[in-house]
């Protein structure tokens, strides 16, 4: 009885000696040839795999850091520049700082700026939504409000607001990946510069039709005047097709478009103090500005004209 | 057993209530807006401008590439504007805006209504009328019909369709046309007979229809006897089933050949045309009448008057419908097209094209979607699928999208034909998810198989 524990025993052991020594022959002999520095790179990375550095998920893309002679093409937007600083110190390389990104939400079609005309009762998906019609506002360019891009969003930075029916970035989440971009079937979010403490100035709207018809459409809509290029000292901001766009490189933040809007499509956010245009702004039943859920950041300056005028009175 | 297609299929209740109504010719409104995409391939480029002066049937959108075809003005009068203007979908596509006047028809067009049987002996001949004539399938798809009499030199046809079967509920302009116009749609039958060569002609109609049968061989039978062109026409009933109008469903009901995964009808020796198509084909050749107008039928079972009516192209639904007495309290979806196939209507501002079938109201109770509960692997779906398919499948794999196991799956065969939709008990929108999928796969198949830059 004895025996027979004491042979297998050692049987065992002997089989398992020749086979690690087999196992150890093999791995030398196949040994696949990797940079060590890939897996050091990998270490910094944030690991969410989310692909928005374009490649398929963090260690292809510390590969390619690792393959590449300098780093100006390759930039992981969620770990931003920390990331990028620690990835160029393991692999000795100069990295150029890039300004923070934010997804913004171009859309201000809020249930009461644009009304519905029709209801639609199908899969709800922006993008099956598109491809069958315009949307359920009189708008064709506008949200779709499914939230296709909260579906996208791997960082929950993005919700859908009950209350105006359109999505809502969360800044502290966001992560700049472009997932929602990419998801978005009207092209309505886009990457944009998050600004000196945030801060940051963009028209709201895509919307191309004629002036007049974007109105009907939303009280909110960008209708295409110039008012904003014409007052623009940096030549930041440019009309096409209808609708201004402001390039935020060039912009300066001054806030001389946001005054003379006249249907409150530009918005600035983040700004602490009320702007000049307060009046203005307090006059525009459309001037609305989308509610940024969770944002630790200063008070609406219109909520803030409100609160002035409250201690005032009191 | 008459006959119809092997598998799948439903039995929606027909609901032609609008089938004793005669065509009537609705005037002529005082504003059209023609579309420039109202065939299938690429949109016509406009060749007017503002401020010109338009006859009725002169040409105001030239083709852009091989698939597109011309289109006309339908009415005489004033270019308005030539710009963006919202299709039923609210798309903003170009639109030519003509402010009519009394008509007055552009050269060459025989406006009378005598029936012209000889069929012309070149081949070129009907096929450039039917090309300059802006002729494009009114079966739904709006294919234009000189590309598809024209298949590709290996491929050669050996029989043609007429699809008569009309299958979607309540449509009956088809109907109505092959009682009112049977003779014209013959002859047409017997022009495209001899642009293809072909020696066999069937004319698929539904059992439904038992007077339009009638009509239909009858106008065979007197036009057979007079000239040798119209031999080889047969008139033949169909089961009634659900979606015996698809291409490939009507091929596999008349002749039992199957179209591959991916195929063409042509692969199999076979051409099918509309019978609206036919009526137009005669136009164009014996008229040389382009197409401008096409019948429309207004129904529904909370609209008063039920209707079929001849519409010019670019009549505002709205026009259509304030004619027949406003939008009924009750409707709550308008669709342009069958209940089965339509699309809803978003936009009632909206012009007709040549394509557009019908104007279909619906009530909240008949059109609004249950809440969709869990699949419960019943199969019916997969039972119905015309196409052989398993929807229940595509579906998930639509949802994770998994555009491989999609494509080995067949979903590029989809014919969107909602069979799947109508049976699922479960309320599942399984059309919606995998026509998004379909789309998809076939632009991956397609940037596979283009050549390479």
């Amino acid at each position: 009885m004895t025996t027979t524990i004491i042979w297998t025993i050692v049987a065992i052991t002997v089989l398992g000696v020749l086979l690690a020594v087999v196992l150890y022959l093999v791995a030398t002999k196949f040994k696949v040839e990797e940079d060590p520095r890939i897996d050091e790179v990998e270490k910094v990375m944030p690991g969410a795999n989310c692909g928005g550095c374009g490649f398929a998920g963090c260690r292809a893309f510390a590969q390619s850091c690792v393959e590449s002679a300098n780093l100006d093409n390759n930039f992981c937007p969620v770990g931003g520049n920390e990331v990028m600083k620690k990835v160029a110190a393991v692999l000795g390389l100069e990295v150029k700082e890039k300004a923070p990104m934010v997804a913004v939400v171009r859309c201000n079609g809020t249930c009461a700026n644009r009304p519905a005309v029709n209801d639609y009762d199908g899969l709800k998906s922006c993008k099956v939504k598109a491809a069958l019609y315009s949307g359920d506002t009189g708008c064709f360019y506008g949200c779709l409000g499914c939230g296709d891009c909260v579906a996208a969003c791997q960082f929950g930075a993005i919700s859908m607001d009950p209350e105006t029916g359109l999505p809502v970035v969360d800044e502290e989440k966001c992560t700049a990946c472009g997932a929602c971009v990419k998801a978005c079937p009207k092209k309505i979010i886009e990457l944009r510069n998050k600004g000196p403490k945030g801060r940051r100035v963009f028209v709201s709207c895509v919307n191309m039709e004629k002036g007049a018809v974007a109105r009907k459409a939303c009280s909110a809509a960008c209708i295409g005047c110039g008012k904003c290029a014409k007052e623009c000292p940096f030549g930041a901001i440019t009309v096409e097709h209808n609708v201004a766009y402001i390039d935020f490189n060039k912009c300066k933040l001054c806030r001389k478009c946001v005054a003379v809007c006249p249907t409150g499509a530009i918005h600035d956010i983040n700004f602490p103090t009320p702007a000049p245009k307060q009046e203005k702004t307090a006059s525009k039943p459309a001037a609305g500005k989308p509610a940024e859920a969770g944002k630790p950041l200063p008070v609406k300056p219109a909520e803030e004209a409100s609160q002035t005028t409250d201690k005032k009175e009191e | 057993m008459k006959k119809t297609f092997s598998i799948g299929g439903v039995h929606p209740d027909d609901k032609k209530i609008s089938a004793g109504c005669a065509i009537e010719v609705l005037p002529t409104p005082k504003t059209v807006y023609i579309s420039m995409a109202q065939h299938l391939g690429g949109p016509a480029k406009a060749v007017v401008a503002a401020g010109d002066k338009v006859k009725t049937g002169q040409v105001i959108g030239e083709p852009t590439g091989f698939i597109s075809a011309f289109v006309h003005s339908s009415v005489t009068g004033t270019v308005k504007s030539v710009g963006l203007y919202k299709d039923l979908a609210g798309i903003p596509v170009v639109h030519v805006e003509i402010e009519t006047e009394p008509d007055e028809w552009a050269d060459g067009i025989d406006t009378t209504d005598t029936l012209v049987t000889e069929i012309p002996q070149d081949k070129n001949f009907i096929v450039d009328r039917i090309k300059s004539n802006g002729v494009v399938g009114l079966g739904g798809a709006t294919f234009p019909t000189n590309v598809k009499l024209c298949p590709p030199p290996d491929k050669k046809a050996d029989i043609l369709i007429l699809n008569g079967a009309e299958c979607e509920p309540y449509l009956t302009s088809d109907y109505r046309i092959m009682i009112e116009k049977s003779r014209q749609i013959v002859v047409g039958a017997a022009l495209m007979k001899r642009v293809l060569g072909v020696n066999h002609v069937v004319i698929g109609i539904e059992e439904n229809k038992p007077e339009a049968i009638s009509k239909m061989k009858e106008a065979v039978a007197s036009l057979a006897s007079s000239s040798s062109d119209y031999s080889g026409i047969e008139v033949v009933a169909l089961k009634k089933k659900y979606p015996q109008g698809g291409e490939k469903q009507l091929i596999d009901a008349i002749t039992r050949r199957q179209v591959k995964s991916m195929g063409l009808p042509i692969d199999v020796g076979a051409v099918v045309q509309n019978v609206a198509t036919s009526l137009a084909v005669y136009d164009a050749v014996q008229k040389n009448k382009p197409l401008i107008d096409n019948t429309v039928t207004v129904t529904g079972e909370c609209f008063p008057k039920q209707s079929n009516l001849l519409v010019r192209v670019g009549t505002p639904l709205s026009y259509i419908i304030d004619y027949l007495g406003g939008v009924p309290e009750n409707a709550a979806k308008a669709v342009s097209g069958g209940p089965m196939m339509g699309k809803a209507i978003a936009n009632l501002d909206a012009a007709t094209l040549k394509g557009t079938s019908s104007v279909l109201f619906l009530t909240e109770e008949q059109t609004r979607r249950k809440p969709e509960t869990n699949c419960i692997r019943c199969g019916k779906c997969a039972e119905a699928c015309p196409m052989g398919l398993e929807p229940f499948l595509l579906n998930k794999l639509a949802r994770n999208g998994m555009m491989d196991e999609l494509e080995q799956n067949a979903v590029q065969d989809c014919i969107e034909c909602g069979c799947c939709l109508y049976s699922c008990p479960a309320n599942i929108p399984l059309l919606d998810t995998i026509r998004i999928a379909k789309g998809e796969v076939i632009r991956i198949i397609r940037s596979r198989t283009a050549p390479k830059k």
